[in-house]
Order: structure tokens, then C-alpha cells, then sequence
């Protein structure tokens, strides 16, 4: 049994809990951009490459130097130390990126292991060389780093990009599980129209540097 | 016994290796011939002019002559320090922080050296002053060279390995210390194996002069091991402080990697 399943919590926005707001937040040829996502509310943006996706996620995580304000509840990305902002609003790349040769060494805080084995990982892929891991199995365990950090935040760059369907599956159920539990607000970044249905609660297209909402059909 | 002097038609004959070499730089199409000629007439024209103003040095030792000569010789050191660089940082920042580290470090173990170790009256005695700064100034500048040159290629090189890590919330300093740790040793290589090989591989340069001049060997050693721990101080504190002052300046106060603050050389 996993944590969350035992609580029945729906997705119910309250002022109380962490909600991502982006307040006129500009970053080169994206924005001025205002955006407000709930608590356990996931947010969808689609757009053609190079419309700015990743500029704009990158903007939210003060990555970039960027115009505007975004907010998490009541504190101020520009007022927080940048590390202390970042893992609380915790960017995944599509591309993941290690350091070390081995697995666990990039594990600060160790990893939970129903969640090894919701992504269909084994306990020993901690002690795993990362250079023998497939790309989509670094993906997975990336995914993993962040969410150990406990993020109230996710803005989340095509997270599924490199893998096969029983894998995107995994992690869709991963990710919806961790929204609904903490109540966390996802942004997320993504190319297919049918995982935006599965997964979004509101979607939005970015065009010419512009977010502009989608109705479900 | 004095020193052989050396006539201009000596100086020619060895002269001559670096236009045979060029020559087959050029037969082989490898395309540093031009770099080889210029830098050979730079080294001779520069050696020959330094010769004389050395005289004029030695007639006329009072400080404010041997601090000026000092200040041109750590800006030039400074300006070679840049001109290596493939990428280099921008603004006042690309000739500063070498040049900063420079002084902090070669003039610091000099003038160490000269009034703790050596003695000199007046401690300044441009006889002793110049050379020892040199050594140390020209070992100090490949240390920096290397180890800047090593730390921005990194980050330019590793920008997602270090991006990644800091969205996962760390702060620049961890996220840039790997490259920050690669970038020192890397400086520091030259001189552990120049200080290594000294005696058996290679007589060093100094040593070999003064033997030449007809110091006797024993004395000439001592100077030698003196002048190679001031270059291995000078090396490695210069270098620690440049690559630290780098590191920082590659980003800025939101903890954010600033490649534009670096730019390609020749753009």
C-alpha cells in the first residue's frame, strides 16, 4: 500500500497550501507571462520547439535572469536564497545529468523504495554504475533524485521524453500520486496530446511567446 | 672562471633550429610556423631590450625604479594570462583576475623571500629583486593560464551537469566544485613535475646559468631548491586564488551559471 492511496485526498485548491504564481515574468523572447497554478493542480503547456517552453520552466526556476516575480504561496522567488527557491520549485530536464559513477552517490537523502517500485526499478539500483544505466532508466531515477527533495513545486520539461509506454505509464502514476499527496503544484512540459488529456487538469498552448489557454475537446 | 661569451653568430647558429623547424612546420602543413618566427624575434627583441634596461636597473637601485619595473612586468604577465585563455571572461574581470592573483601570490612569496630568506640590503636589490620575480612570475602565469583555462572549458563543457545540480538546490560552490578541484590540480601538474624531474630528467634553467657562469655547483643547487619552492608557493597560491575569483564570477547572486560572462577568444 502506498502512502497516498490510503488517503483519499482530491484535488480541492486551498490558500493555505503552496500554489505557483507567475506574476509578468519575462525571459528573452517568452512572456510577460501570468500564470496561477494551485495546490495539487497540473498544469499542461504544449507549444512547437523553440516557442520558449524550457526558457520559460528555467525562468520559474531563477535559472535565467528573467523579468517579473513568481511566487510560491506567499514568498517571493527574488526574496528566498536561489537554492533554497529551487528545491522548493524543483526542475526536471528532459535530459537527466550525473556527476558521480555511481547511482547512490547522487541520492542525498537515500530513496523511498515504494517509489523504486512504482517506476518498476529494483532496490539495487542504487549501486548501479550510471554510465551502464539506458537513458531511460537515468530518466527515471532523475525524476527520483528531485522528488526525494520533497518539492512543493514541479515544473517538469517532457519528463516522460525518453521513454517506452509501460515506463511513461509508471511514471504518470508516480507523478499524480505525489500531486495529490503533498498537494504539490505541477507545471509541466509536453509533446503529446494524449498524456496533456491524462494528465492536465488545465491546459495551455505557447505561442509566440505567449501562453494561451486550450479547452478540452 | 667566467662564462664563455656568446658572439651574434653563435646566437645564429642555434638561430637556426627554429628555421628548420618552421620549415618542416610548414612541409607538414601543422600551421605554426608563423606563431614560431614571431614568438622567436618577440623572445629575442624582448630578452635583448630587457638586457639593457636591467643595466640601467642595477645603476639606479631605488625603489620606486624597481616597483615600476614589478607593475609592468605583473600587467604583461597579466595580459598573457588573458590572451591564453580559449574562453575568457569579459570586461575588466578577463585581465583582472589573473593579474590580481598574480600579485597577491608572486609578490608576496618575492618579497618573502628576499627579506626572510635571502637578506639583500637594501631588501629590494634589483640584482636579486627582478630575476626571482620573474622565475616566479613566469611559472605563476602557466599555473593561472592553465588552471582558468581548465575551469572555464569545464563549465562551458559541463553547463547541464552543473544546471542540474543546481535545480536540485545546491549552491554554486558545490555546483561548480568538481571543475573547481580539476582546475587547480591541473595548474598545479607543471610544477610538482618540474619539482619531481629536477636533478635526474632536467637541470633546471637557473641552476644550469649559474654553473655556466661558474657559480660552483653546491651553491647553484641551494639557489635552485630556494627558487623552486618560491615558484611551487607562487604557482599554487596564485593559482587556488584565481580559479576561486573565476568560479565566482561565473555566477551571479541568484546562484545562476553565467556563460555569458565568458566569451570566445578571437570574437
Amino acid at each position: 500500500m502506498l502512502p497516498w492511496r490510503s488517503s483519499a485526498a482530491r484535488f480541492e485548491p486551498t490558500g493555505t497550501l503552496p500554489s505557483l504564481r507567475l506574476d509578468q515574468l519575462r525571459t528573452r523572447h517568452v512572456g510577460p507571462i501570468d500564470l496561477c497554478v494551485v495546490a495539487g493542480e497540473c498544469v499542461c503547456i504544449q507549444g512547437a520547439s523553440g516557442s520558449g517552453k524550457t526558457l520559460l520552466l528555467r525562468a520559474v526556476a531563477d535559472l535565467d535572469p528573467h523579468h517579473g516575480e513568481a511566487w510560491l504561496d506567499g514568498e517571493a522567488c527574488s526574496k528566498l536564497p536561489a537554492p533554497q527557491w529551487r528545491r522548493s520549485v524543483a526542475l526536471v530536464v528532459a535530459e537527466s545529468q550525473w556527476w558521480s559513477e555511481r547511482v547512490g552517490d547522487h541520492f542525498e537523502r537515500g530513496v523511498d523504495g515504494a517509489w523504486m517500485e512504482l517506476l518498476g526499478l529494483p532496490g539495487a539500483a542504487l549501486e548501479w554504475q550510471v554510465g551502464r544505466c539506458s537513458t531511460g532508466e537515468r530518466q527515471r531515477l532523475a525524476l527520483l533524485r528531485t522528488l526525494m527533495q520533497g518539492p512543493a513545486a514541479l515544473l517538469l520539461d517532457e519528463p516522460t521524453g525518453n521513454l517506452d509506454k509501460d515506463s511513461t505509464q509508471r511514471v504518470e502514476a508516480l507523478l499524480d500520486g505525489y500531486r495529490r499527496q503533498r498537494q504539490a503544484a505541477v507545471l509541466w512540459v509536453s509533446h503529446d496530446p494524449s498524456q496533456i488529456e491524462r494528465v492536465a487538469q488545465r491546459r495551455f498552448a505557447l505561442h509566440q511567446g505567449r501562453l494561451e489557454e486550450d479547452g478540452f475537446e | 672562471m667566467n662564462a664563455v661569451a656568446l658572439s651574434p653568430f653563435d646566437l645564429a647558429i642555434a638561430a637556426l633550429l627554429i628555421v628548420a623547424l618552421a620549415g618542416l612546420s610548414l612541409r607538414l602543413q601543422l600551421g605554426v610556423e608563423r606563431q614560431l618566427l614571431a614568438s622567436a624575434a618577440r623572445s629575442t627583441i624582448q630578452l635583448l631590450l630587457i638586457g639593457l634596461v636591467l643595466k640601467v636597473l642595477f645603476d639606479n637601485a631605488r625603489l620606486p625604479w624597481v616597483v615600476l619595473m614589478a607593475g609592468v612586468m605583473i600587467a604583461v604577465a597579466g595580459r598573457e594570462v588573458m590572451v591564453r585563455q580559449k574562453r575568457r571572461l569579459i570586461g575588466w574581470w578577463g585581465f583582472g583576475v589573473g593579474t590580481l592573483s598574480m600579485f597577491v601570490s608572486s609578490f608576496t612569496v618575492t618579497v618573502m623571500a628576499l627579506a626572510l630568506v635571502i637578506g639583500t640590503t637594501p631588501w629590494y636589490a634589483p640584482q636579486y629583486a627582478i630575476p626571482l620575480l620573474g622565475m616566479i612570475l613566469g611559472n605563476t602565469m602557466n599555473g593561472i593560464s592553465l588552471g582558468l583555462d581548465r575551469l572555464t572549458q569545464d563549465a562551458a563543457q559541463k553547463r547541464q551537469i552543473i544546471e542540474t545540480r543546481l535545480a536540485l538546490g545546491e549552491s554554486w560552490q558545490g555546483a561548480i566544485s568538481d571543475s573547481r578541484h580539476e582546475a587547480i590540480r591541473v595548474g598545479l601538474i607543471p610544477i610538482i613535475n618540474a619539482m619531481s624531474a629536477a636533478g635526474i630528467v632536467s637541470l633546471p634553467g637557473m641552476m644550469t646559468g649559474q654553473i655556466l657562469a661558474g657559480t660552483p655547483p653546491v651553491e647553484a643547487v641551494k639557489y635552485q631548491i630556494l627558487v623552486m619552492f618560491l615558484i611551487a608557493g607562487g604557482t599554487g597560491f596564485g593559482t587556488v586564488v584565481a580559479v576561486s575569483l573565476a568560479a565566482r564570477r561565473l555566477f551571479d547572486e541568484r546562484h545562476r551559471l553565467r556563460l555569458d560572462r565568458l566569451r570566445l577568444a578571437g570574437k
